[in-house]
C-alpha cells in the first residue's frame, strides 16, 4: 500500500525547482539542469500513474522511457547550438543582447 | 505510513534536496554533479513506485549520458573553477524566480494533491509485460523514436559545422 500524495508532492516541487532553475540561470549550459528536472518531475508523475494501476497498455511503463529518449536526443541539440553559439561569440550569457557580438 | 511510504520519502528528500543545490549553487560544475544526486534520488523514487526499468534507464541515460554530455559542454565553454562571477544572478531575478518556481508548483500541487486519495495497493509491472506493450501497442512510436535519434544525431553534427563567418 502506498500514499500516491507522496509521488505528487515530488513531482510538484520537482517542477517548481526546474522552473526556478530555468528562470535564474544566466549560463546557457545550467539552463539544461532546470530542464533536466521539470521533465524527471513528469517522470515521478507518468509512473505514478503505473503504479496506481490506472494505465492502459502499460503507458505509465513505456511513455517515460520515450520520455528519456526524447530528452537525450533534445539535450544532445540544445549543447551542439549552444558549443556554436559560444565559438561565434565566446560567451554563454543568456542576457547578452543579440547585437553585441564580437 | 507504510514501509513504501517511508522509503518514498527518504528517496525523494535525496531528489528535492539534490535538485535545491543544483539549482541554486554557484560552481557551475557543482550543478552538474548535485543534477547527479537528484537524478539518483529520481531514480530510487521510481524503484519504490516499482518501475525497476524505468529506474535503470534513467541512470544508464541521464546520468550516463546526459550529465556527462552537460559536464563536457561546460569544459569546452570555459567554465570557471571557483564559484561563476561572470553570470552571478541579480537579487531581483532571484526573487523573480523563486516566485514563478512557487507559483507554478502552488498551481500543479493544487491540481494534483486532491487527487491522491486512500493509498492505494502498488501495481507490479513486469518487465515482460512491459517488452510485450512496447513492441506491440506501442511498436510504431518505437519505430519513429529511432527516426528522431538519428534526425537529432544528424542535426547537432550539422549544427556544429557550421562556419565562424557564417554568423557575422
Amino acid at each position: 500500500m502506498i500514499h500516491l500524495a507522496g509521488p505528487y508532492l515530488l513531482a510538484t516541487v520537482l517542477v517548481g525547482l526546474g522552473v526556478f532553475g530555468i528562470a535564474v540561470r544566466r549560463n546557457a549550459v545550467l539552463l539544461l539542469v532546470g530542464v533536466e528536472l521539470v521533465l524527471s518531475g513528469a517522470l515521478v508523475l507518468l509512473v505514478t500513474t503505473q503504479a496506481a494501476g490506472a494505465d492502459r497498455w502499460s503507458a505509465g511503463s513505456v511513455l517515460p522511457l520515450f520520455v528519456i529518449t526524447i530528452a537525450a536526443a533534445e539535450t544532445v541539440l540544445a549543447l551542439a547550438v549552444i558549443l556554436t553559439a559560444f565559438r561565434q561569440r565566446s560567451r554563454v550569457d543568456l542576457d547578452e543582447p543579440s547585437g553585441e557580438a564580437p | 505510513m507504510t514501509a513504501l511510504d517511508t522509503a518514498f520519502a527518504a528517496t525523494a528528500l535525496v531528489a528535492v534536496a539534490g535538485g535545491l543545490l543544483a539549482v541554486t549553487t554557484r560552481h557551475v560544475v557543482h550543478a552538474a554533479l548535485w543534477l547527479v544526486v537528484a537524478l539518483l534520488g529520481v531514480a530510487g523514487s521510481l524503484l519504490v513506485l516499482g518501475a525497476e526499468l524505468v529506474a535503470l534507464v534513467l541512470v544508464l541515460v541521464y546520468v550516463g549520458a546526459v550529465v556527462v554530455l552537460v559536464l563536457f559542454a561546460l569544459m569546452l565553454t570555459r567554465a570557471p573553477i571557483g564559484p561563476d562571477l561572470a553570470h552571478a544572478a541579480q537579487p531581483w531575478r532571484t526573487v523573480g524566480a523563486a516566485l514563478l518556481g512557487a507559483a507554478v508548483a502552488l498551481l500543479l500541487g493544487s491540481v494534483l494533491l486532491p487527487l491522491a486519495g486512500d493509498p492505494v495497493q502498488r501495481a507490479d509491472v513486469a518487465t515482460t509485460q512491459v517488452a510485450g506493450a512496447l513492441f506491440g501497442t506501442w511498436v510504431w512510436p518505437f519505430e519513429l523514436l529511432s527516426a528522431l535519434l538519428l534526425a537529432a544525431l544528424v542535426a547537432a553534427l550539422a549544427v556544429s559545422r557550421i562556419p565562424r563567418e557564417a554568423a557575422s
